[in-house]
Order: structure tokens, then C-alpha cells, then sequence
């Protein structure tokens, strides 16, 4: 993709993440942080390709530990950030109709 | 422009050409974050759009495993495996009282994530496709390279400060260096300076050196900004937490990384927005600091004369509340400190059966981060249709017969509304002075709220103080409902 290409998906997601974080309701606010930390850890794509390379010399040996790091850091963002937001999620309930 | 043209434009710019499925994979995944941030519009499809996101993970996982040669798979295993257990054994364990210091502790997790990817990029940049046979790195992707790791270190530094900060590991007043808006503003033109180099010379001192500069920043950024401004902080680094992984989605050319980045970067500032509104502070002045210092060392201006004030009884908390037919709850962080949800929510369930009716009035900076009150009270199995945000609610208090304020105190006080000189002039706060009878839990009369200002209601006719732990003192309240 070239960069105007790349520039015009982020500009457009820049407005979609203002409407649909503005209907987030109050309430949920917290959650909402959660999650966002869980899909920002998206970026273990970038920690994936690094630790997957094949090695070349000493530099790509250091390269590959780097991106095995950040495979760790990132999927305890996952798996806790999803885990913790949907623990969260569980406690909001309704008023129970009599 | 169509797939085909795509790839073209790619193979022209120097990279591998990405087959049309791989880029529509991450756009479906892009697309499942966006709905899973939608599903959080209300309670009842939150869930579903909680699965969505995991949906979305997956399937960017999974397309880059797949279309990537891998030339360490048990490690890789060994590396998910690891850090997904840790992930999901602290999600399971922790209170919901230290939120913020999880989510800040995890905001770091994030910043350090795109420091070690850009610095692999850096060193292998075959491998992601932006360096010639020769190693020459493309003078774009340096820049998004450099600036990928800068903001990734900034978010790092900064919030291990803030976690250190809301875990009470660290001194939540503000520390002030002396010269130091000199210090940071040199420190960032430096960076950038370095960015612009980096350009020009693709050396690793110069990454290095941006790396430790900006490390040095984020530290730098946030030892002056006290406690009570941490939810600005924590959703601040939130923002840059979803910048960092923009930057990097650039260099990589991945769209789910550039749509997550955004989303996250906008929720994080729009929650700093909500934050500093709430509380009528500037953001800059925010990022300034040193609010808190000044009161915490004049006391917040001169003492006033000792004025007459109430005391009130735990019996006469359930009595007065029994005979009304409306009651209001504002809850504070003191609540939550004291751990008095769960006893508070007992007190609101013996009353609903009096017939009286009971809601809960919460404060957008209520707690240590925007929405933490919400949760807590959820956690106590308060439904969530009997709790109400400060707009919708503070008409209703002229009405109330009884406001019963448990752990709060400056999102109450009057003098935001009429004394030009308070330092709290202009934040939005809850007409209870409106309230026919006010009940205010506090521990003693000596202590004030984070802004270190008196506060009318103590002193008003129809308030009642009640002096006590407020776990203990709501307790006692339900055992006199009982009578």
C-alpha cells in the first residue's frame, strides 16, 4: 500500500473512533478502557513478524529476542485485557422485574 | 483503487506485494475492533461486542502466522503461552478497586511492546519489508520507526509513574523540578531533532538515543501531576498507548494496526476531554502539574471560624431514610476505600423494600478513573438502570428527601457553583444543598476533599454528619432498619 493509501485509512478511523467513542455510555467507561488496552495490543502482528524472521546474524539473533519480548508483553495485554473487560462486563446487570 | 492497483502501488513503494486476502483479513479484524468498541454503547451489548474484539485478535494473529515463514514456532508458543497466563491469571485475580493501577500497568505493557518492536524493525528490517538487499532502511519508515518508539517509550515510562502513583508504591503529590517546562520542551525538540537525523544516518546511537531521551520524557511528564488529576493521566496514556500503535501499523503497512491505533488514540482523548470538563481544568494546565501542591502546603487559604455543625446517628440516618420517599446515594472513592459497596447496597435493598425509592448519583471524576464508581457498584450487584450520571440526575434533587453522601466531597460542594476565588470554580458538582435532609459520611470533620477546600454543606441546617468509617457506619445503619 502506498503511503497516501495508508494516511487516508487512518484519517478515516481517527473520525469512526470519535463517533463511536463518543456513544459509549458513561457507565462503561472503564471497561472501555480495558478493551482498548486489549486491541491495542494488536501491534503483537509487529512482535510476530520480528520473532519469526529468519535469522541473520548477530543483529537478527538480538531482532528475534526483541520480537519474542514483545510477543510476551502483548499477549499478557490480550488475554488479560479481554479477560479483565469481560469479568467487568459480567457484573453490569439489570434490575431484576418483579 | 482495487486490490490489484493496490499491490501494485505496494510492490512500486518497495515492498512485497501482500496478497488481497491478507489485507482484507486485517481489515475484517480492523472492522471487529470498531465493533467491539460499538457494542460498549450500552450494557446489554457490551458482551457480544467484547467477543467481537476477540474475534479480531484471532484473526490477526492467525493471518500473520500464516502468512509469514516461521523460523521458531515453539518459542513463539512458548511466548504466547507465557504471557497470555500471566494476562489471564491477573484478570481473574484482581479487586476492582485497583483497576486503575492494572489498566495503567498494563498501558506500560503496551509502550514497551512498540519500543521492542520498532528496535527489531530496526535491527532486522528485511524481515518487514522496509530495507533494500543492501540494509538501507526506506527514509519513511524511519521516521515512522523513530517516532513509533518514542511515543512506545513515552507511554512506557510514563505510565509505570502512574502506576506506581495509584498503587500507592509512590508519593501521589506532585514533584516539582525546578525548570523543568525548559527541561521537558528541550528534551522533546530533541527527540524529534534526532527523528529528522535519524533520517540522514541510520547509526544506532541514533536510535539509542531517542529511545533513552524519550524513556527520560515520560518520567519526566508525569512526577508532577498529582493524584487527583490521574484519570486526565491514565486516559492520556491510553491515547498514546493507540498513537504508538498507530505508528507502528504505519511502518508495518497494516491497516488493522492503523484502524486499532486510532480508535484507541481517540477514546483516549476524548476520555482525557470528559475528565478535564468534569473537573473544569484545562488540559494543559493538567499536563503542567502541580495541582494539589499549593493546597496541600497553604491549607487551602486562610482557615475560616469554626462554624456549628451536626452530628448525626446511625439510627437517625435510618429512621429519617425510612420515613422518605426518595433517597439519593453519592458515592465517593472514600466508599471504595473503605469497601462499603457491598453494605451500602444491603442499606439500599432493605430501603427499596420500605418503598422507598433509591438511586445512585455518580460524579464523572468519582474515583480514580472515568467510569471506576460504575463498576464498583456493579460489583455489588447495583443494577446498572438505578445509577445515574450527574446530568441526568441533578435535577431530581429538589425533589429528594434525603441525600446521603458516602465518601465524597468536592464533587458536592457549593462553592463550585457561587466563590470565584475556590480553586474548584466551575466544575459541575451535585445541587444536594437542593435535598431536604443531607447525610454526609465522613471519617472526621478535620480531613477535605483533593482540592483542599471547606465545604458548605457541612454546615448547612438540614445536614447531618455522620463521623465514622463509612463500611462501619452504613452497617450500623442497616442493622437500624432492621428495628
Amino acid at each position: 500500500m502506498d503511503f497516501i493509501s495508508i494516511l487516508s485509512i487512518f484519517v478515516l478511523a481517527c473520525f469512526v473512533g470519535y463517533y463511536v467513542v463518543w456513544s459509549v455510555t458513561p457507565a462503561l467507561h472503564t471497561p472501555l478502557m480495558a478493551v482498548t488496552n486489549a486491541i491495542s495490543s494488536v501491534i503483537v502482528v509487529g512482535a510476530l513478524i520480528a520473532a519469526a524472521a529468519p535469522v541473520l546474524g548477530a543483529s537478527g539473533t538480538t531482532a528475534k529476542w526483541l520480537g519474542l519480548g514483545a510477543v510476551v508483553l502483548a499477549s499478557v495485554n490480550i488475554f488479560g485485557g479481554f479477560a479483565v473487560t469481560a469479568r467487568m462486563l459480567a457484573m453490569y446487570k439489570k434490575k431484576e422485574k418483579k | 483503487m482495487s486490490f490489484a492497483l493496490l499491490a501494485a502501488a505496494a510492490a512500486e513503494a518497495g515492498h512485497a506485494a501482500i496478497p488481497a486476502w491478507v489485507a482484507l483479513a486485517y481489515l475484517v479484524s480492523g472492522v471487529l475492533f470498531i465493533l467491539a468498541l460499538r457494542g460498549l454503547s450500552s450494557p446489554a451489548t457490551s458482551q457480544a461486542g467484547n467477543r467481537y474484539g476477540m474475534i479480531g485478535m484471532t484473526i490477526a494473529v492467525a493471518t500473520t502466522l500464516v502468512t509469514h515463514e516461521i523460523a521458531s514456532l515453539p518459542e513463539i508458543v512458548a511466548a504466547l503461552a507465557i504471557g497470555g497466563g500471566i494476562g489471564w491469571f491477573i484478570a481473574r485475580k484482581i479487586a476492582m478497586t485497583d483497576m486503575p493501577q492494572l489498566v495503567a500497568a498494563f498501558h506500560s505493557l503496551v509502550g514497551l511492546a512498540a519500543v521492542l518492536v520498532g528496535l527489531a524493525a530496526y535491527l532486522n528490517p528485511q524481515a518487514f519489508g522496509i530495507a533494500g538487499a543492501d540494509g538501507v532502511i526506506e527514509v519513511q519508515s524511519r521516521i515512522e520507526m523513530g517516532l513509533g518508539i518514542a511515543i512506545g517509550a513515552i507511554t512506557f515510562s510514563g505510565s509505570v509513574i502512574a502506576f506506581l502513583k495509584l498503587a500507592g508504591k509512590m508519593s501521589g503529590s506532585p514533584i516539582l523540578l525546578p525548570g523543568r517546562h525548559v527541561l521537558n520542551l528541550g528534551t522533546l525538540v530533541a527527540i524529534l531533532g534526532l527523528v529528522a537525523y535519524f533520517t540522514q544516518d541510520q547509526s544506532g546511537w541514533v536510535i539509542a538515543t531517542i529511545t533513552a531521551l524519550s524513556f527520560f520524557i515520560g518520567f519526566l511528564l508525569i512526577i508532577p501531576i498529582g493524584g487527583a488529576d490521574m484519570p486526565v493521566v491514565v486516559s492520556m496514556l491510553n491515547s498514546y498507548s493507540g498513537w504508538a500503535a498507530a505508528a507502528m501499523g504505519f511502518t508495518l503497512h497494516n491497516s488493522a494496526m492503523i484502524i486499532t491505533g486510532a480508535l484507541v488514540g481517540s477514546s483516549g482523548a476524548i476520555l482525557s476531554y470528559i475528565m478535564c470538563k468534569a473537573m473544569n481544568r484545562g488540559f494543559l494546565s493538567v499536563i503542567a502539574g502541580g495541582f494539589g501542591a499549593d493546597a496541600a502546603a497553604g491549607g487551602g487559604g486562610p482557615a475560616k471560624e469554626q462554624r456549628p455543625w451536626k452530628r448525626g446517628s446511625a439510627e437517625d440516618a435510618a429512621y429519617m431514610m425510612k420515613q422518605a420517599e426518595s433517597v439519593i446515594i453519592i458515592p465517593g472513592y472514600g466508599m471504595a476505600v473503605s469497601q462499603a459497596q457491598h453494605a451500602l447496597r444491603e442499606m439500599a435493598d432493605t430501603l427499596k423494600k420500605e418503598g422507598v425509592s433509591v438511586k445512585y448519583a455518580i460524579h464523572p471524576v468519582a474515583g480514580r478513573m472515568p467510569g471506576h464508581m460504575n463498576v464498583l457498584l456493579a460489583e455489588a450487584n447495583v443494577p446498572y438502570d438505578e445509577v445515574f450520571e450527574l446530568e441526568d440526575i441533578n435535577s431530581e434533587f429538589a425533589q429528594a428527601d434525603v441525600a446521603f453522601i458516602i465518601g465524597a466531597n468536592d464533587v458536592v460542594n457549593p462553592a463550585a457553583k457561587t466563590d470565584k476565588s475556590s480553586p474548584i470554580y466551575g466544575m459541575p458538582v451535585f445541587d444536594v444543598d437542593k435535598a431536604k435532609t443531607i447525610f454526609f459520611v465522613k471519617r472526621s470533620m478535620g480531613g477535605v476533599g483533593y482540592a483542599g477546600v471547606d465545604n458548605d454543606v457541612f454546615y448547612m441546617d438540614q445536614t447531618m454528619m455522620l463521623l465514622a468509617d463509612a463500611k462501619k457506619m452504613v452497617e450500623d445503619i442497616v442493622k437500624a432498619l432492621a428495628h
